[in-house]
């Protein structure tokens, strides 16, 4: 083979046969271990917990550490700090699945009708969309969540997904755009499919990577966004969940009691919890865009050090091409090719460079 | 000038939407101002209710349409309403006393957050694996961790056990807001913890962004070229790659404001400073519903003209807009 003839799309595609766990990225691995060991507790933490969470003991005045009957300790009233986390990871979980399932929905419609349509729905949405974005987002569930008499995890997880959508929507957006100029959305067009049709067994299923980092992304927005306003008081204070047991060891004073066993249990689970979306977000990305993977490795190529950029946890457009053209370009120079990248320094946008990722 | 008018058209639309949300909110849901306060005053006779929805503005006066466009006359006047909590207080003037401990504090940890992360994001890249560059997997570790949580743990370790920093408030007992040194002495020092945890948090991201558009930059044919041309390792840095890689982190500088105020809005809760997140805090918990509009009304505008500005800048650093080759 002629080395300076060898088309990008010579790296094999991925293919659609099951691939083992230990293929996939190590981020994604370790990420989907901790999200699934969390999703594990959400199902059936509340039947592993010792002791009824609510519980409390009158002749109890200060918080006790850590000992055999209680493993994490207990609150200042005598409550066992680690059945209030095995329940309450419950609905921790429950409020950032129900908000992604619900903002990804939107982002998806949005993001779909707004690229693909074009002319003013586009303008309309893209309008839409960015507004939204630059609202502040908790002020604003601040003053809804303090005029609603009850708020619900449920009615949490709601008002969450109505300001968290247009983050998906914009990258969804931008690469239907790309998508719909391709040829082969042209031939389904030609063939006399249906817009509806074209959307939903063309379009969609080449967005799939980037619905579902939308959709990681959005889990942990609303994760962290609703254990902040638990903490602030204004979200479900009836029920466990892990923001509601550091509003309640804020309530008694744990941090200057120095129960640390209070405190602590809660707010590493959420940043582990955190942690661990961000990490199969990372690894999201490179399963969803090939070239990415390619070069996880550390490599040298004529002396130079080249390693791709590592991915941001959230996927904005700009970081996409950024990202795209750079491990294409890395493609090329491991099979000798130079690449070309004036396209970028002339203002060109998505579509270049990621039509050259999905066609591969 | 598409570009700036595309933007000025989404900010007026976002403003729109920020006032209308903010005029349907108390009118959907049930409970008004005027019953908090014959709530917090059991004293008053059942006839004051309505003397009191007079008072505030808020009772259900004339049609939909005659109260939203007196709502937004009121607006353009600076009439935000009387709070119920400071009554007899309007909610201007309390804006007024709480606004400049918020946009002094947060405003100077985000542009410090901003620069530094940036430096930093453009060191590590430069600098591939060197020390910089194996902090960065602390640094996503920080941005999966809740603020509050490390705000929390901040205050433990340097307010409470090593009484370094005090653990909250805007200033000192005794002393009375002014010009005057010892005042500006005491409301500094209280400011310093907050403003790190507020840069440390913040940071991360602007460096991690920074780095990643900076290494693809670094791989450019021109820096290559500035290199091979014998220009200083600083003038390629500098004026070559970064002046370039900066683009997306001005571009990206505008959407994160946002959470600048989210996070300020619960640092401010954590320390108990007096600023507009804490007032909106204690505006919620005592349902004073005017003062709660008014706050997240004048957080929009904020925002929003905080973006114009930083629109504004991204116009003057990249030529591309101005030529109005921006899609």
């Amino acid at each position: 083979m002629s080395t300076s003839v060898i088309p990008i799309t010579a790296v094999p595609p991925v293919g659609k046969s099951r691939r083992k766990f230990s293929s996939y990225p190590l981020k994604a691995r370790i990420g989907a271990i901790i999200v699934g060991v969390f999703v594990l507790l959400a199902i059936f933490g509340p039947y592993l917990a010792p002791f009824d969470p609510s519980a409390t003991k009158n002749t109890q005045a200060y918080p006790v550490g850590p000992n055999w009957t209680h493993l994490l300790g207990t609150t200042a009233i005598g409550g066992d700090v680690l059945s209030q986390m095995l329940v309450g990871i419950r609905a921790t979980v429950f409020v950032g699945l129900t908000a992604g399932v619900i903002a990804t929905f939107l982002s998806v419609l949005v993001g779909v009708s707004s690229g693909f349509l074009g002319g003013a729905s586009d303008e309309g949405l893209s309008l839409l969309t960015n507004a939204v974005l630059v609202l502040p987002a908790l002020p604003l569930l601040v003053v809804i969540l303090g005029y609603l008499p009850q708020a619900s995890n449920l009615v949490t997880a709601f008002v969450l997904s109505v300001l968290g959508w247009p983050w998906g929507a914009r990258v969804i957006r931008a690469q239907t755009l790309s998508l719909r100029r391709r040829d082969f959305v042209a031939a389904a067009r030609e063939t006399g499919e249906s817009t509806w049709r074209i959307i939903v067994s063309e379009i969609i299923p080449n967005e799939v990577s980037l619905i579902a980092a939308s959709f990681v992304g959005t889990v942990l927005y609303a994760i962290l966004t609703s254990v902040a306003l638990t903490f602030l008081g204004l979200g479900d204070l009836s029920n466990w969940s892990l923001g509601s047991m550091l509003y309640w060891s804020q309530n008694g004073n744990a941090i200057t009691l120095g129960a640390w066993w209070w405190y602590l249990p809660p707010g590493l689970a959420v940043a582990f919890l955190g942690m661990g979306l961000v990490l199969l977000n990372f690894g999201l990305d490179e399963l969803g865009n090939p070239r990415l993977r390619d070069a996880t490795g550390q490599h040298k190529i004529a002396g130079h050090v080249w390693r791709p950029a590592d991915p941001t946890p959230v996927v904005r457009d700009s970081d996409l091409v950024k990202r795209g053209l750079f491990t294409r370009g890395f493609a090329a120079l491991r099979q000798g090719v130079r690449p070309v990248r004036s396209s970028v320094a002339k203002g060109h946008d998505v579509e270049t460079t990621i039509k050259g990722n999905a066609d591969g | 000038m598409k570009f700036i008018t595309r933007r000025l058209a989404t900010y007026a639309f976002a403003a729109w939407i920020a006032i209308t949300v903010n005029f349907f909110i108390p009118r959907f849901i049930p409970g008004n101002a005027a019953e908090a306060m014959m709530a917090k005053f059991p004293s008053l006779q059942p006839a004051a209710l309505k003397a009191i929805e007079i008072e505030f503005g808020i009772g259900k006066q004339g049609s939909l349409f005659h109260q939203y466009t007196s709502y937004l006359v009121n607006i353009f006047h600076g009439n935000l309403g009387i709070s119920t909590n400071f009554y007899p207080a309007t909610v201007t003037s309390v804006l007024k006393q709480t606004l400049p401990w918020t946009l002094i504090l947060v405003g100077t940890a985000t542009v410090i957050s901003f620069v530094l992360g940036t430096v930093l994001g453009i060191l590590a890249a430069w600098r591939r694996g060197g020390k910089l560059d194996q902090l960065l997997p602390a640094l996503t570790f920080l941005q999966a961790v809740p603020y509050f949580f490390l705000a929390l743990i901040a205050v433990e370790i340097f307010a409470v056990h090593w009484h370094i920093f005090p653990i909250g408030q805007g200033f000192s007992l005794g002393f009375s807001p002014g010009w005057n040194w010892p005042f500006i002495q005491s409301a500094i020092y209280h400011s310093i913890l907050p403003a790190i945890t507020l840069i440390v948090t913040s940071m991360a991201g602007w460096m991690l962004q920074m780095r990643n558009v900076m290494i693809t930059t670094i791989g450019e044919d021109y820096v290559l070229a500035a290199q091979a041309k014998g220009l200083s390792s600083r003038r390629v840095v500098w004026t070559y790659a970064a002046r370039n890689a900066i683009l997306p982190n001005i571009a990206g500088f505008a959407i994160s404001l946002g959470f600048v105020v989210a996070g300020a809005l619960v640092m401010e809760f954590v320390f108990s400073y007096p600023g507009v997140g804490y007032t909106l805090y204690n505006a919620v918990t005592s349902d004073d519903y005017p003062l709660m509009q008014g706050i997240f009304l004048v957080i929009s505008m904020t925002v929003l003209v905080a973006n114009l500005l930083a629109d504004v800048v991204y116009l003057i650093a990249d030529p591309r807009t101005r030529r109005g080759s921006e899609s």
